[in-house]
């Protein structure tokens, strides 16, 4: 269920070169043209929709890079 | 500290002492290779230093490493930095190497015949953007090629191989990144920017339309974007920080021989710059606590061994600082130790002079802008939570 929602955000805010329908939940965000800046953006758009905060220590190209790896951080989140 | 680096510590604090500083102003004033100190630290085994002990080497930690450019920094800058600069290479062979028969055979053979590399990142069109290629490798069967318009190439010449950051393949995005060590012998230089520089002229970092060719086994079997994360990244900061630190202490060093002079002409009241001697010697310190303080993160990541911390934005963003707060540092050291020795200073022919170190220290914050750093930080601020 978090997956499409995360995917309207990646297209609002990940300024990908691809479409995001075209992205698997494992496709690596980067090699998608995910940049540092859209990193923020996208994080800082997952922080209100669903009302968490990354902690520092998440913040590192893994959390980013993958659909699958932005559920799984935000059920990390969600669960504490 | 072990006690096989104690003996390395003291070899390069006398060859400093000895041919390095001996050579310092000639390399400088010719802006050309500092041979005499490389010549004797391959007879040394100090190219090697940072390989592993089962390949031959040293097998120093990253903090020996770091002293040994800090000794070689406040003796000449030039030759610390090309010492730094190799060793960045060594450190990505060391640590994304191993995997491979061939580069185990090749640390090997950097041991035995003390091999010098250097680096191609910058490109033109993308300049210091490492994480930014316009050239890609181009595989042909088992062999390649490999052109790149690189506008400064550091040592190029007297190296025996360089590692060039490049596409991974003809259609890759600029971001999708190789990083290949290509030998000498394989290479053509056509020169296409030269180096007559203010400061950090013994680096000869002219700049070349690089033409390559070798084997697909001298690819290193990593994705740059790791390589540059877990060792380019830190290594290069905190070396280069060392060495700065080191050319900082040399010119307190100096101030201070002024400032004891002074107070020997006059025993009963010490000089004015005594006082001034004091506030630059607390600029080192802090320049100095935040570079150690780094080094020991790092140290304490490699020895854990978890890939994804080194891409922890408040790592990166400390080990930005390193580069950030030392290049500043370091201008504002030398410049108050320039006002404390004076005219002795001032003059490229006293021994107190501080002319090089003042031209050096400007090349620290332009050697990768530090306003591109800073901006790279400026993001990773944004979602920073905690207090730090
Ligand atoms: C002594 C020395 C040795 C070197 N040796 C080598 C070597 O061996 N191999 C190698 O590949 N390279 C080498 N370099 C080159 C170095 O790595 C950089 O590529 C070069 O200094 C250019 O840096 P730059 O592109 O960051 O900045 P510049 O091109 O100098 O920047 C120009 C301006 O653009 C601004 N700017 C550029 N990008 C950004 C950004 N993204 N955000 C904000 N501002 C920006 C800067 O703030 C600055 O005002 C060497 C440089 C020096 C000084």
């Amino acid at each position: 269920m978090y997956s499409d929602k995360i995917k309207e955000i990646l297209a609002q805010h990940g300024k990908l070169s691809l479409d995001v329908n075209t992205l698997t939940d494992t496709s690596n965000l980067y090699d998608a043209g995910l940049t540092s800046l859209a990193t923020v953006n996208v994080m800082l758009a997952i922080e209100d929709t669903f009302d968490v905060e990354f902690a520092d220590s998440m913040l590192n190209r893994k959390t980013f890079q993958s659909i699958d790896a932005l559920v799984e951080a935000l059920e990390e989140l969600t669960a504490s | 500290m072990s006690g096989v680096f104690a003996d390395v510590q003291a070899l390069v604090e006398e060859l400093g002492r000895t041919v390095v500083s001996e050579y310092a102003s000639d390399v400088d004033e010719k802006a050309r290779f500092p041979s005499e100190a490389f010549e004797a630290f391959k007879a040394n085994k100090l190219l090697s230093a940072y390989v592993p002990e089962k390949f031959g080497g040293h097998g120093l930690s990253i903090s020996e490493l770091c002293k040994l450019c800090e000794i070689l920094g406040a003796y000449c800058a030039s030759t610390a930095m090309i010492y730094a600069m190799h060793q960045i290479q060594v450190a990505c062979l060391v640590h994304h190497g191993q995997t491979s028969s061939w580069f185990q055979q090749y640390l090997r053979d950097l041991v035995e015949k003390q091999f010098l590399l250097a680096s191609a990142t910058t490109e033109l069109g993308v300049g210091g953007d490492l994480r930014s290629s316009v050239c890609a490798i181009e595989k042909n069967g088992d062999s390649f090629v490999l052109n790149k318009q690189a506008p400064v190439i550091s040592y190029a010449l007297d190296a025996d191989a360089i590692l060039v950051t490049c596409r991974a393949h003809a259609d890759a995005p600029a971001s999708d990144q190789v990083h290949v060590l290509v030998k000498k012998e394989d290479c053509s230089f056509a020169e296409i920017a030269g180096w007559d520089t203010l400061g950090f002229r013994g680096t000869c970092s002219s700049g070349y339309e690089l033409k390559s060719k070798g084997h697909c086994d001298q690819i290193i079997p990593a994705p740059f974007v790791d390589i540059l994360a877990q060792t380019m990244h830190p290594v290069s900061h905190l070396t280069w920080g060392s060495l700065w630190t080191g050319l900082a202490s040399d010119s307190v060093h100096r101030a201070r021989q002024a400032v004891r002079h002074a107070h020997k002409r006059n025993p009963n009241a010490p000089p004015v710059s005594s006082l001034r001697l004091s506030e630059v010697d607390e600029q080192l310190f802090s320049m100095r606590s935040g570079l150690y303080r780094e080094i020991e993160e790092y140290k304490t990541l490699l020895a854990e061994g978890n890939p994804d911390a080194f891409s922890n934005f408040g790592f990166s963003i400390r080990t930005n600082n390193v580069k950030l707060r030392c290049s500043e540092m370091l201008v504002d050291i030398v410049g108050r130790a320039l006002m404390i020795v004076g005219i002795m200073g001032y003059k490229n022919d006293s021994p107190l002079s501080l002319g090089r170190h003042i031209r050096d220290a400007y090349g620290a914050a332009i050697m990768v802008n530090n306003d591109r750093i800073r901006g790279h930080n400026a993001t990773m601020q944004i979602a920073m939570r905690e207090r730090s």
